[in-house]
């Protein structure tokens, strides 16, 4: 769509769910109640890894006030040795996710749970159930996993013929790496070391279900897509997905760390058990210690570049942590560390860890910044040795329209090289840095998503729309799609409702994640109002009786085509509304795709560093993002995104990290001590949105979400080096590691 | 199982009376006897500052406050923010016009936190609303909008003045 004649599109429309969310009326998931509602609460492992030999429920069940005890004999085993797939996510590991079945597998590994008429008669019930445990060794972090005489999580996996933790490997091929690195005149290979970090969304998980005599189920939580909630359910309860019905309440944050359930089919049970409507909400400790994070990572890259700094070949290893069962984002990793630059050869390879730790969920751009960090640091270190400078590099072996990616795709338009080009050509770049100050840059990519999505366009009797989408709202697609459907529709915004329909209300729509809401959904809601205007059009024929083709629709009305059609006044919106059900009855369409033609988004970002060489501690002092967009719908949500996901990755890269102590536990479980960025640790971060449009999309949109938290682990990294002239290999940079630094190279 | 007293207290200027038990916080009375929702428990240990309400004037964490100590005092939460005509709030109508939320979670704790400070620091420059919400997490926006939008609500409460 041309820009200029945008009305719309690219606005900063009011957004709809302001008012609901500045007076507290809306809904999350832990607010709805029901009357005769009882509390559901989890009985958690105390060991990282045990045989459960047996569990005895009779004296929790005999407390007064307690209604229904379950166990991993009421949710539906996946036998292991036969992959059912719902989405990415293997069911032999979501069930025993949900509950503990053989073994316990980390701390906080629910065994047990209990609904009670109060949430602390459910607690003191939990407490009442005997687990009988033969603990077994441990591992935590991953070279613990891969020692030769590590404790082995699971029998069942092989690596190699024999044993092992490594659960999956993952590899992507270009050309001949031995003949690229033999032609390089530099090569760096370095190994580093990442965290897991959580998602860090402010609201626990929580959910209320009210399971009916008839076996009909009602759910009302927030998750990242409300039909996972159902099939997720239904596959581990047994209920059919007719009988289930996911009601999305409004997400306080998700960040994929709501792309997966824990509670909903264990309330589920314990609903049906008791015929009681139960509540389930989880504590910030238990969000920390059984929820998410993403995987720790070990990498090692090696890049070999020419003195005229064109880089000929790239090699990765990642060893991703899994968590306690497979599962980790070694595709992210893998697939996306390279995809930014035009390489002929390039080995990539990730590795799958499983280790005793709670299983690891999506994060924003699942792996990708795990990916990008060690190339984008090493690229830094190239650009050093061969006096290039790093954005030159960059634009030196830029990926672009045509090239092939060692994860599949020939690119077709993308907007990466706009970016660079962007930040290079920026005032930031150039600005005078200050005293123990330094700077870095880095680049990431990310795939985007399309998928299945539905959508339902109706025009309301007094000429109004409401649209309805399956998506849940996270990042502005009800503004953006209120956006769209005032533009094709030539009418204003705030005529448009956009609501996102539950499970039972609106056809299949897959998880608001991997930056696909807006692309997949605006999609189908387009094709929705194409075949709306076209009916309007009929309409307004039939109203002027001549040939619909002889109506064209502009402006919210339809106009004679030409003279030739006769000479009648608009006839709007609201006109023909009004006189719908003479006319044939009620307008509206709805469009069901399984969307393709998401392509990749690129960022680079800019950032600077003071170091305070007493303390310790690294301040971002300037950061600005540069990220195609493809078109920004919404501008304002897009720059938002841009800026939580650099806050994320300031976080990732300087703060975060789950600590464990010698018994196996997280010992950080708490806000207080898993620090994640809070205002004064930040600076303002300048955003510089680029278009280039997606030509695959009706409007050019290509997801924003993710691509953000990319570049920035590296940026910082870069620009610590910068101030200080040493590099870390290890995140997160903390005030101890800088001044053991600074005490080495003093 | 456990003690019991009686409280009375007016709950965003209407006169609450209530017999709970004494291990029952804030947060949870406010959530579960009076219905407001709005205030939102994110790590019942008081870091996040999604709880925030104002008791008799002052910001405090809802979740790390006994509704028992609550007996005489006049609470406001998000709810009460606007005036009884539902005129919004001008930190209220900031955020919302300046996108000073995402997810709007820690909304109403931002804006509680953020009334109490703006009330005793009307001339409060970017630092020090920086500084004012440090105690409040958010994870979505990077809090650029968030301060943003306080900025401009302190203007609007100062030229209202």
């Amino acid at each position: 769509m041309n820009e200029m004649t945008n009305k719309w599109i690219g606005r900063r429309t009011i957004r709809p769910d302001g008012a609901e969310k500045v007076t507290g009326r809306a809904a999350f998931a832990a607010d709805t109640t029901m009357p005769g509602m009882i509390w559901g609460k989890l009985l958690r492992s105390p060991h990282p890894h045990a045989h459960i030999r047996a569990i005895n429920t009779a004296k929790a069940e005999a407390l007064t006030g307690v209604k229904a005890v379950v166990t991993a004999r009421d949710i539906v085993d996946f036998p292991v040795d036969k992959s059912v797939m719902l989405g990415i996510q293997d069911m032999r590991w979501m069930c025993r996710n949900v509950m503990a079945r053989e073994k316990a597998l980390f701390h906080g590994h629910p065994i047990a749970a209990v609904a009670a008429t109060t949430a602390e008669i459910a607690a003191e019930a939990c407490k009442l159930i005997e687990v009988d445990y033969e603990v077994l060794p441990w591992a935590i972090e991953i070279d613990d996993a891969l020692k030769p005489d590590a404790p082995i999580l699971h029998d069942f996996i092989r690596f190699e013929g024999k044993p092992s933790n490594i659960a999956g490997k993952l590899e992507h091929k270009l050309g001949d790496i031995a003949e690229g690195f033999a032609k390089a005149d530099v090569i760096v290979e370095r190994t580093f070391t990442t965290r897991p970090v959580h998602q860090g969304y402010i609201e626990p998980q929580a959910c209320l279900v009210s399971v009916t005599a008839d076996g009909k189920a009602t759910i009302w939580s927030s998750s990242q897509g409300h039909f996972m909630v159902r099939a997720m359910t239904s596959m581990l309860t047994g209920l059919p997905q007719s009988s289930i019905r996911a009601i999305p309440a409004e997400i306080g944050g998700g960040f994929g760390g709501k792309t997966i359930i824990y509670l909903e089919p264990v309330a589920t049970m314990l609903a049906k058990k008791s015929g009681r409507p139960v509540k389930m909400v989880m504590t910030r400790e238990e969000v920390m210690r059984a929820t998410g994070p993403t995987s720790a990572s070990k990498s090692t890259v090696k890049i070999g570049a020419t003195k005229d700094g064109r880089i000929v070949a790239a090699q990765g290893a990642f060893y991703l942590q899994a968590g306690a069962l497979p599962g980790s984002p070694i595709r992210g990793s893998a697939g996306c560390a390279f995809a930014p630059y035009n390489i002929p050869n390039v080995l990539s390879q990730g590795f799958d860890v499983v280790c005793n730790r709670s299983k690891v969920t999506a994060y924003r751009a699942p792996g990708a910044p795990i990916g990008a960090y060690p190339v984008e640091c090493v690229l830094d270190e190239i650009a050093e040795k061969l006096g290039i400078d790093p954005l030159d590099l960059r634009l030196k072996n830029i990926a672009k329209e045509g090239t092939k990616a060692a994860h599949g795709p020939v690119y077709p338009r993308i907007g990466f090289a706009e970016t660079v080009a962007a930040a290079r050509a920026h005032p930031h770049y150039q600005a005078p840095l200050g005293p123990h100050q330094g700077r870095g840059v880095a680049s990431g990519f990310w795939f985007n998503a399309g998928g299945e999505s539905s959508a339902q366009v109706n025009i309301t009797e007094d000429g109004n729309v409401v649209v309805t989408t399956g998506h849940p709202d996270i990042g502005g697609s009800r503004a953006s799609i209120a956006n769209i459907t005032a533009e094709l529709l030539g009418i204003d915004y705030r005529r448009v409702s956009v609501l996102i329909g539950d499970t039972a209300s609106i056809g299949f729509s897959n998880l608001t994640g991997g930056s696909r809401a807006l692309f997949a959904s605006s999609m189908v809601v387009t094709q929705s109002i194409e075949k709306v205007i076209a009916t309007l059009r009929e309409r307004a024929a039939q109203i002027w009786q001549i040939d619909p083709e002889a109506v064209t629709w502009a402006e919210g009305a339809a106009h004679p085509a030409g003279k030739n059609a006769g000479n009648f006044p608009p006839l709007t919106l609201a006109e023909i509304a009004a006189k719908a059900s003479a006319t044939g009855g009620p307008i509206g369409a709805g469009v069901q795709l399984n969307t393709t033609g998401a392509e990749g988004g690129f960022a680079t970002h800019i950032c600077d560093v003071e170091v305070d060489l007493e303390l310790g501690i690294v301040r971002v002092v300037r950061f600005t993002a540069f990220q195609d967009a493809g078109r920004a719908i919404h501008p304002s949500y897009v720059e938002g995104q841009m800026q939580g996901g650099v806050a994320q990755g300031i976080g990732w890269a300087l703060n975060e990290e789950y600590i464990y102590n010698a018994k196996g536990q997280v010992d950080n479980p708490s806000f207080l001590d898993y620090r994640m960025p809070v205002c004064s640790d930040l600076p303002m971060i300048d955003t510089v949105i680029v278009e280039v449009p997606n030509p695959k999309h009706p409007q050019g949109v290509r997801g924003v979400g993710e691509a953000s938290i990319v570049p920035p682990l590296a940026a910082i990294s870069n620009a610590v080096h910068n101030a200080l002239g040493k590099r870390f290999y290890a995140l997160p940079i903390s005030p101890p590691k800088v001044l053991a630094a600074l005490k080495t190279t003093a | 199982m456990s003690e019991k007293r009686r409280i009375s207290l007016t709950v965003n200027g209407k006169a609450v009376e209530r017999e709970v038990e004494t291990r029952t916080h804030l947060a949870d009375f406010l959530r579960h006897e009076i219905g407001l929702t709005g205030t939102h428990v994110g790590c019942e240990h008081g870091v996040c500052g999604a709880c925030t309400v104002l008791v008799d004037g002052a910001a405090v964490r809802s979740c790390l406050m006994l509704a028992v100590q609550a007996d005489g005092a006049a609470v406001t939460t998000v709810e009460g923010l606007a005036r009884p005509d539902g005129t919004l709030h001008p930190l209220q109508t900031a955020f919302w016009e300046h996108h000073g939320l995402q997810c709007g979670f820690c909304t109403p704790g931002m804006l509680t936190s953020l009334a109490a400070y703006l009330e005793a620091h009307p001339n409060a420059d970017e630092p020090d609303i920086r500084r004012a919400i440090s105690g409040n997490i958010c994870r979505c926006t990077g809090y650029q909008n968030i301060v943003a939008a306080a900025l401009d609500a302190a203007r609007v409460m100062r030229e209202g003045r």
